[in-house]
C-alpha cells in the first residue's frame, strides 16, 4: 500500500493503494467514479477511456503509481452538466443502445477533436477502432462526432 | 375506436385500484393544482416535482402539477424499452411526452406482467396491455371530470394532459383531477385511439437515458455499490472438468482477502427451468475488499481439476419436461467439425416434407449442393457478467443484469431457502445482454456467496470469465440441395440441418410453401459445451445459409435474385403449399420489394462495388437488406447497407433505426470475425486480443434504414434485422470475388481473403 495523490475532474483526490492498481479500479473502487467501464482489462476494448493530460489513455493498463502529476479527467469531469459538444452531439445524434460503451467512446472522441478538430471520415473512424460496441453503433458514434466537430467550428 | 378488453391491462387495474386507495396522498391542496408547468420542455429532470402523486394504476402515476410518472416494466439491454414502451402508455394517456418521468420498475410479478426482455417480444408483448392500461387511466380521469362538471364523459375531450368540455369552455388538467379519478372504479372495456391519431407513437422520442449514459451516471449493476459491500470473483474450470479439490491458502493471506472457498450453485437434483443453465454448479470464490485485491488473490488460486463423468438433469422448460444428458470428454472443435460432417450424411429426423421430394431429385436435371458452417459464439456484452446481493436472514436484494427476472427467483428461492417473495431483483441497465442474461446463473451464485459471507457483496466475473463461461451461440451446419429440371425449372428443395446440441432448421419459414416437393430434416448431437439464446437463436445461421444458397440457385437459374425470391413468394401467396407456413408472404415481398426501390438494386453498380440481397422474416418481423462492399486487397469494406423493414406499427422510428443499424453491424461482424473454437476442452479465446469484434473500420460506411408504413400491431426489432445480413455478406464477397463463402468466419474462409 502507499498513498497516492491524483488530480482528477480539477480536484485533488487522495488513495491509499497498491502502487500496481490500474486507475481504472482506483476511479471506480476507491474514488467512487464509476463512469469509466471495465470491459476486457487488457486495452482492447476502450470501455475504460480517460483523458490522461488530455490525451486518451486507457485506465485499465494505467497503473496509479504511473499517473505522477498528470491531470486525468473522467466522463464525469468532461463536462459540468453534460454539455461539452461530444456529449450534446452524443444526444442529438441519440447514440447509445446499452450505453455500455459509451462513456469509453465519448472520452476517446472528444481527445481525438482537441487534437484534430476538422476530422475526415477515416480519420474518425481510425481514431475510435479501438473502442468496441457489441451493440453496434459505430455509423452514429462516427455521425455525432461530426456533429460535434462541425458545432465546435460553428 | 377500437375496444380492446385485455386482461393483461385489467389484471393491474384490479390489483391496484384497491392499493392505490390508501395513504397516499398527502397534503393535496387545490391551491397547488394547476396546470401542467413545464419548466424545462426538453429535461426531464428538471421538471417541477408534484407534492402529491395520484397512483391511477401499478404503470400510471399523475402529479398534483400535471407531472407523470410512467414505469417502464421491462428490463432494459439497449433495445430502447425503457423509452418505447412508457410511449404506448403516454399516447392512449394523452399526454404531453415532455410532462413525463419514466421510472424502471423492479421485478414485481404482482404488479406487472411480463418484465421479460428478450426474443423481440417487448413491445409486441406490451403493446395490447399497456394501451389498455393507458386508455383506461384516462377514461378514469374523464369520469372524474364528468362527474365535477356533471356533464357526459361523451361531451369531454383530452389532449396533452387536460380534459375540455368545449361546449362550456371549461378545462381541468390531469393533475388536478388524478386524486378525484383514483376512486373511482375501474372501468370494464375503453375505447383506444385510433393508430392515425397517434402523436406520440410514431414519432421519434429520444432514449431517455441518454443524458445518464453520456455523463456516465451509475446506471449498471456493476456500478452499484452499499455500504460493507465486499467484492467477489469466481473461477471456473474448463468444459469437461470439475473441482476436485481447492487450495486457497495463499490467496487467502493476499492483501484485502476475506475468504475463499467453492460453493455449489444448484444440487444435482434441482430441477431446473429452461433459464437454469449453468455450465458449472460448483465454483472456486474469492472474496475481498477491493476489485483489483481480489482479483491478483484469483490468479493465486490452486484448483486441482477432474474429468467430468456422465450426467444428466431434469429440465422442466417451455416446452415440457425433459432430461438432459450432459456426456464427459474434453472436446476439441475439430472433432466437433468431423462429427458433424458425419451426422450430415446419416440420416435425420424429417421435420418437414411436401410432395414427393425423393422423386424430384431422382428425376433432376442438375442438383444443385451446398454445405455452410458455423461456429459457436460468445455474447460478449460489454459490461462482463456481474451481480450484487445482500442476502440477510429475512429477504434477498438482488441487482442484476438480467433479462429474465422472473424464470431466476424460483431457483435463487430455492438455493438460499427464502422465499420467492423475498427476493427483491432490482432491474439495473444492463451493458448488453443478446440472450446470454437471460440465463440467471450468476444471480443465484451472488446470493449464494452473500449467504455463505453474511455481507453484501458483488460478484464480478472477468472478461475471461465471462468468455470461456460457455452459454454459447451453437456451432451449426446445414446442407441445402435443390433439384432443377432440363428447363431449369426447380422441381425439389431439400435442407438437411445440424448442431451441437442443437439443429438451427425452422421447417415451416420461407421457402416451405412455395416448392411442391419439399424437404426439411434435422439431427443434433451432444455436449458438455452449454449454449444458450444468442440474438434470434437459430436463425442468426440458418437465415445465412439460405439465403446464401437462394442467391446461388436464383444464378444458376439464370434469374436475378429479388425476382427469383419474389416469383417464389408469388407461389406462396396464389398456392402456397402445405398448412403450416410460417410467414405472411406478401409481407415478405413487401419488404423486397422497398428494398429494391431504397438500394437502387436495379440501377448499375458504379464499378468496384459489389451488391448482395438478403431477406429474412424471425421473431414476427420481415426484414431485406441490400449490402454493397468495395475490396481493398483482399478484404472487403462495407460501404453501405439499405435495409427495409416490416415490424408493423413503429413506436419509436429514430430508435428502431438505431436497432437495426446495430443488428446489421453485428451481423456485419460476427459473419466475418466471429468464433469460438475449443480445444480439449479449454475455450481458444478468452479476451478480445484474440476473439475479434467488428471494429469502427469494419462497420459499413452508411445504413440506410426504411420501415414499411403500417397499421399492424407491433413486432420486435431487435433480433430481425441481425440474420440475414450474414446471407448479404456472403452474397456481395460472391459477386466481389467468384467464389461462394459457406465457412463462417468469413475472414478464415479459404483459400483466404488475406494473402
Ligand atoms: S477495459 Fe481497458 S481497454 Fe478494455
Ligand atoms: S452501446 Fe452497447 S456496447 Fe456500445
Amino acid at each position: 500500500m502507499a498513498t497516492f495523490n491524483l488530480k482528477i475532474n480539477g480536484k485533488e483526490s487522495q488513495v491509499d493503494v497498491d502502487p500496481s492498481t490500474p486507475m481504472l479500479w482506483v476511479l471506480r473502487d476507491h474514488l467512487n467514479l464509476v463512469g469509466t467501464k471495465y470491459g476486457c482489462g487488457i486495452a482492447q476494448c476502450g470501455a475504460c477511456t480517460v483523458h490522461l493530460d488530455g490525451t486518451a489513455t486507457r485506465s485499465c493498463m494505467l497503473t496509479v503509481s504511473m499517473v505522477g502529476n498528470s491531470e486525468i479527467t473522467t466522463i464525469e469531469g468532461l463536462s459540468d452538466t453534460g454539455d461539452h459538444p461530444v456529449q450534446k452531439a452524443w444526444v442529438e445524434v441519440d447514440v447509445p443502445q446499452c450505453g455500455y460503451c459509451q462513456a469509453g467512446q465519448i472520452m476517446t472522441a472528444s481527445a481525438f477533436l482537441e487534437k484534430n478538430p476538422n476530422p475526415s471520415d477515416e480519420e474518425i473512424e481510425m481514431a475510435m477502432n479501438g473502442n468496441i460496441c457489441r451493440c453496434g453503433t459505430y455509423t452514429r458514434i462516427k455521425k455525432a462526432v461530426k456533429l460535434a466537430a462541425e458545432s465546435k467550428q460553428a | 375506436m377500437d375496444q380492446i378488453n385485455n386482461s393483461i391491462g385489467r389484471r393491474a387495474f384490479l390489483r391496484n385500484s384497491s392499493l392505490a386507495s390508501g395513504g397516499l396522498i398527502l397534503g393535496f391542496s387545490w391551491l397547488n393544482s394547476c396546470k401542467p408547468k413545464v419548466v424545462a420542455a426538453e429535461e426531464v429532470v428538471a421538471l417541477e416535482m408534484p407534492k402529491t402523486w395520484s397512483e391511477l394504476n401499478s404503470y400510471i402515476k399523475i402529479g398534483d402539477n400535471g407531472v407523470v410518472t410512467l414505469i417502464a416494466p421491462n428490463p432494459e439491454f439497449g433495445s430502447n424499452v425503457k423509452t418505447s414502451l412508457p410511449m404506448i402508455l403516454a399516447e392512449e394517456l394523452d399526454i404531453d411526452w415532455e410532462m413525463v418521468i419514466i421510472e424502471q420498475a423492479n421485478f414485481h410479478p404482482e404488479k406487472y406482467d411480463r418484465q421479460f426482455t428478450g426474443g423481440s417480444q417487448g413491445i409486441r408483448r406490451g403493446w395490447p396491455g399497456l394501451r389498455v392500461a393507458g386508455a383506461t387511466a384516462r377514461q378514469m380521469l374523464l369520469t372524474a371530470a364528468a362527474q365535477q362538471w356533471g356533464v357526459a364523459i361523451s361531451e369531454l375531450t383530452t389532449e396533452n394532459g387536460i380534459v375540455y368540455h368545449k361546449a362550456s369552455g371549461q378545462e381541468i388538467g390531469y393533475g388536478e383531477l388524478a386524486v378525484l379519478a383514483q376512486g373511482i372504479e375501474v372501468p370494464e372495456d375503453v375505447p383506444l385511439k385510433e393508430i392515425k391519431d397517434f402523436k406520440i407513437v410514431g414519432h421519434s422520442k429520444k432514449n431517455v437515458d441518454t443524458k445518464n449514459i453520456v455523463t456516465g451516471k451509475p446506471l449498471f449493476a456493476m456500478d452499484h455499490k452499499e455500504d460493507g459491500m465486499l467484492i467477489a470473483m469466481i473461477a471456473h474450470p474448463p468444459f469437461g472438468k470439475k473441482i476436485k479439490s481447492l487450495d486457497g491458502s495463499t490467496a487467502k493471506s493476499m492483501p484485502g482477502i476475506k475468504d475463499v472457498f467453492t460453493i455449489t450453485t444448484l444440487q444435482d437434483d434441482y430441477e431446473r427451468n429452461g433459464f437454469d443453465t449453468t455450465t458449472h454448479t460448483e465454483l472456486a470464490v474469492v472474496v475481498g475488499n477491493s476489485t483489483w485485491e481480489v482479483m491478483q488473490a484469483k490468479k493465486a488460486l490452486q484448483m486441482e481439476l477432474e474429468n467430468i463423468s456422465d450426467s444428466e438433469f431434469v429440465m422442466n422448460g417451455w416446452g415440457g419436461k425433459s432430461t438432459v444428458k450432459v456426456p464427459a470428454g474434453l472436446e476439441s472443435s475439430e472433432n466437433h467439425l468431423k462429427k458433424m460432417e458425419e451426422m450430415g450424411r446419416k440420416k435425420a429426423t424429417v421435420l418437414r416434407k411436401d410432395g414427393n421430394p425423393e422423386k424430384a431429385f431422382a428425376e433432376a436435371d442438375k442438383i444443385l449442393e451446398r454445405t455452410y458452417t458455423a461456429p459457436f459464439l460468445a455474447h460478449n456484452c460489454m459490461e462482463p457478467v456481474n451481480c450484487f446481493a445482500n442476502v440477510t436472514a429475512d429477504e434477498a436484494v438482488l441487482y442484476a443484469p438480467i433479462q429474465a427476472p422472473e424464470m431466476i427467483t424460483g431457483t435463487i428461492a430455492a438455493r438460499i431457502g427464502l422465499p420467492a417473495e423475498k427476493i427483491h431483483i432490482n432491474l439495473s441497465r444492463m451493458g448488453g445482454g443478446f440472450g446470454q442474461r437471460a440465463y440467471g446463473h450468476h444471480l443465484v451464485e451472488a446470493a449464494a456467496i452473500s449467504q455463505k459471507v453474511n455481507a453484501p457483496i458483488k460478484m464480478v466475473y472477468t472478461r475471461e470469465d465471462d468468455m470461456t463461461y460457455g452459454i454459447y451461440r451453437p456451432t451449426y451446419t446445414a446442407t441445402y440441395r435443390a433439384a432443377l429440371d432440363k428447363d431449369n425449372n426447380l422441381i425439389g428443395f431439400h435442407v438437411k440441418g445440424g448442431g451441437i446440441p442443437e439443429h438451427p432448421v425452422a421447417a415451416n419459414r420461407f421457402p416451405a410453401g412455395a416448392i411442391d416437393n419439399y424437404l426439411a430434416e434435422g439431427w443434433a448431437l451432444e455436449s458438455n459445451i452449454t449454449i444458450g439464446a444468442f440474438r434470434a437463436p437459430r436463425s442468426n445461421f440458418i437465415a445465412g445459409a439460405e439465403q446464401a444458397f437462394l442467391d446461388e440457385l436464383a444464378e444458376t437459374m439464370g434469374k436475378d435474385p429479388i425476382d427469383f425470391r419474389l416469383e417464389m413468394l408469388e407461389r406462396a401467396i396464389t398456392k402456397p403449399v402445405g398448412e403450416n407456413n410460417d410467414y405472411e408472404a406478401e409481407r415478405y415481398a413487401g419488404v423486397l420489394k422497398l428494398v429494391r426501390e431504397k438500394s437502387g438494386w436495379d440501377n448499375s453498380s458504379p464499378s468496384g462495388i459489389f451488391k448482395g440481397v438478403s431477406a429474412y422474416f424471425c421473431h414476427n418481423s420481415y426484414v431485406a437488406q441490400v449490402l454493397e462492399l468495395s475490396m481493398d486487397g483482399d478484404m472487403p469494406k462495407m460501404e453501405k447497407v439499405t435495409a427495409a423493414i416490416d415490424c408493423g406499427v413503429v413506436i419509436n422510428p429514430d430508435f428502431a433505426s438505431n436497432m437495426a443499424e446495430g443488428g446489421i453491424v453485428d451481423g456485419i461482424g460476427n459473419a466475418m470475425f466471429g468464433e469460438m473454437s475449443f480445444k480439449e476442452g479449454v475455450p481458444d479465446h478468452k479476451n478480445f486480443d484474440t476473439y475479434r469484434m467488428i471494429r469502427h473500420t469494419e462497420a459499413p460506411k452508411s445504413i440506410d434504414v426504411h420501415f414499411v408504413e403500417s397499421e399492424v400491431d407491433p413486432t420486435g426489432m431487435g433480433e430481425p434485422p441481425f440474420p440475414p445480413v450474414f446471407g448479404a455478406v456472403a452474397n456481395a464477397l460472391y459477386k466481389a470475388t467468384g467464389r461462394r463463402f459457406t465457412k463462417q468466419p468469413f475472414i478464415t474462409d479459404k483459400p483466404p481473403l488475406v494473402g
